[in-house]
């Protein structure tokens, strides 16, 4: 699905990877390993296209991710360290909104996605209201709402309890085992049952 | 376009939730008016001579000082980035946002600005003239002022600079803007002067939702 050739990205006149090449396809998981700094998210946001700060060639589908933008965003959910979730709305409104925004947010209704994070019976309240796990949580929502085939996740398992890990993990192994693939970075030992998690560890310069 | 009425709505509803950000412009548009009488002269031809200009001038400094948040709160808490990895047209979002910052700035001052003619002793044959302009002219303001906020974004303390951006193109608006008003108060025509206010419109309408959009990628893209 998504080709990575020949990264290069530097900040502050420090090299975070040079010469990064991997390829993701249906059903595979990529994790992106390295310290804090070492350019975890940043290579995430590359790949959404938020960050131009790169050298290199990003391939969607066979073409280059600049010429699909549009085809690309479509297939594609991005869920960043921000969750996108705007303290003055309700969960329900916010929900509302993220399905406006992306399409392919159509697998279930606000209801069912809601209940399956466990905010049900909070969807008319302002999220302002609610703890950071649960404000995490209504951005998690998009997963369970999402028929996008490409997962970007990036730290997608902060604040949540055991059990929101527990469940964001298996949501993860169902997404792959239908044929979606999904890049993420996170410190937690993720384990898919019947796949391996590829590995990319950026402190050695990108080595799989 | 279902899109793009939904996101006017989500803005005015963030914007009934923060009410403070509706108040804050009226509440300075009104003080302007309030103080200019007791710092200069409470005289009553004084203040109708000067009070086109004054009127104009706290409206278009009203209108600045809400356009800096326009953009600022998706910024901090992401939804800028969702907005920018969305399929949806950006140009189109953008343009929703600009029409509802207007709605609770620009068209709230204009509705508000009769009041402030009366504060200030403008001779009731211009009332209509001054409602018109701002109308037609403040519109331009939060187009303008986008552009600056767009650029303005990814900076801490962008405040500052988004005036010293911004400043320089509202100064036609201004000009024509309290030109109008200046031409209705001595009955004179001031067609032309509406129709220079829309053509400026028009064009801003045309060019800055792109300007605006591009300016966003700049300021998240880096």
């Amino acid at each position: 699905m998504l080709e990575v050739k020949n990264l290069y990205c530097e900040r502050d006149e420090r090299v975070l990877f040079n010469g990064l090449n991997f390829t993701i396809s249906a059903g595979e998981v990529l994790q992106i390993e390295g310290q804090n700094g070492s350019g975890k998210t940043t290579l995430l946001r590359i790949l959404c296209g938020l960050s131009a700060s790169f050298e290199g060639d990003i391939f969607w589908r066979g073409q280059l991710v600049e010429d699909v933008r549009e085809d690309f965003y479509h297939d594609m959910l991005y869920v960043g360290h921000l969750a996108g979730v705007k303290a003055a709305l309700t969960p329900e409104e916010n929900l509302q909104w993220m399905m406006r925004l992306s399409p392919n947010l159509n697998k279930l209704s606000i209801y069912q996605a809601l209940e399956k994070v466990g905010l049900y019976g909070f969807e008319d309240v302002p999220c302002h209201t609610l703890s950071a796990g649960q404000q995490r949580r209504v951005g998690l929502a998009r997963l369970y709402l999402s028929s996008a085939p490409l997962w970007i996740l990036d730290e997608p398992f902060t604040a949540l309890d055991k059990k929101g890990v527990a469940e964001k993990e298996s949501l993860i192994a169902q997404h792959v085992h239908n044929g979606g693939a999904v890049i993420l970075t996170t410190h937690h030992d993720l384990t898919i049952p019947d796949k391996t998690v590829r590995t990319i560890n950026l402190d050695a310069g990108g080595t799989q | 376009m279902s899109f793009f009425f939904a996101a006017i709505k989500r803005d005015l509803l963030l914007a009934f939730r923060h009410r403070n950000d509706i108040v804050n412009p009226l509440a300075f548009f009104l003080m302007v008016a309030v103080l200019f009488p007791l710092g200069v002269s409470p005289e009553a031809k004084f203040l109708a001579q000067v009070a086109p200009g004054v009127i104009w001038v706290a409206a278009l400094l009203a209108s600045l000082l809400s356009v800096d948040g326009i953009f600022r709160t998706d910024f901090d808490d992401g939804s800028l980035e969702q907005m920018l990895v969305s399929p949806q047209p950006l140009v189109l979002l953008v343009l929703a946002k600009i029409i509802s910052h207007w709605l609770i700035s620009g068209f709230c001052l204009a509705l508000m600005s009769p009041l402030l003619a009366m504060m200030l002793f403008l001779p009731q044959q211009g009332l209509f003239a001054l409602v018109i302009s701002l109308l037609l002219g403040t519109p331009t303001l939060s187009l303008i002022g986008a552009i600056g906020a767009g650029l303005t974004v990814g900076l801490r303390k962008g405040g500052i600079l988004i005036s010293l951006l911004v400043l320089p193109l509202y100064i036609p608006v201004l000009i024509f803007g309290a030109g109008t008003v200046q031409a209705g108060t001595m009955g004179m025509p001031i067609g032309g002067y509406l129709a220079l206010l829309g053509a400026v419109l028009v064009v801003s309408m045309m060019l800055a939702p792109f300007a605006i959009v591009a300016a966003l990628k700049i300021s998240v893209r880096g």
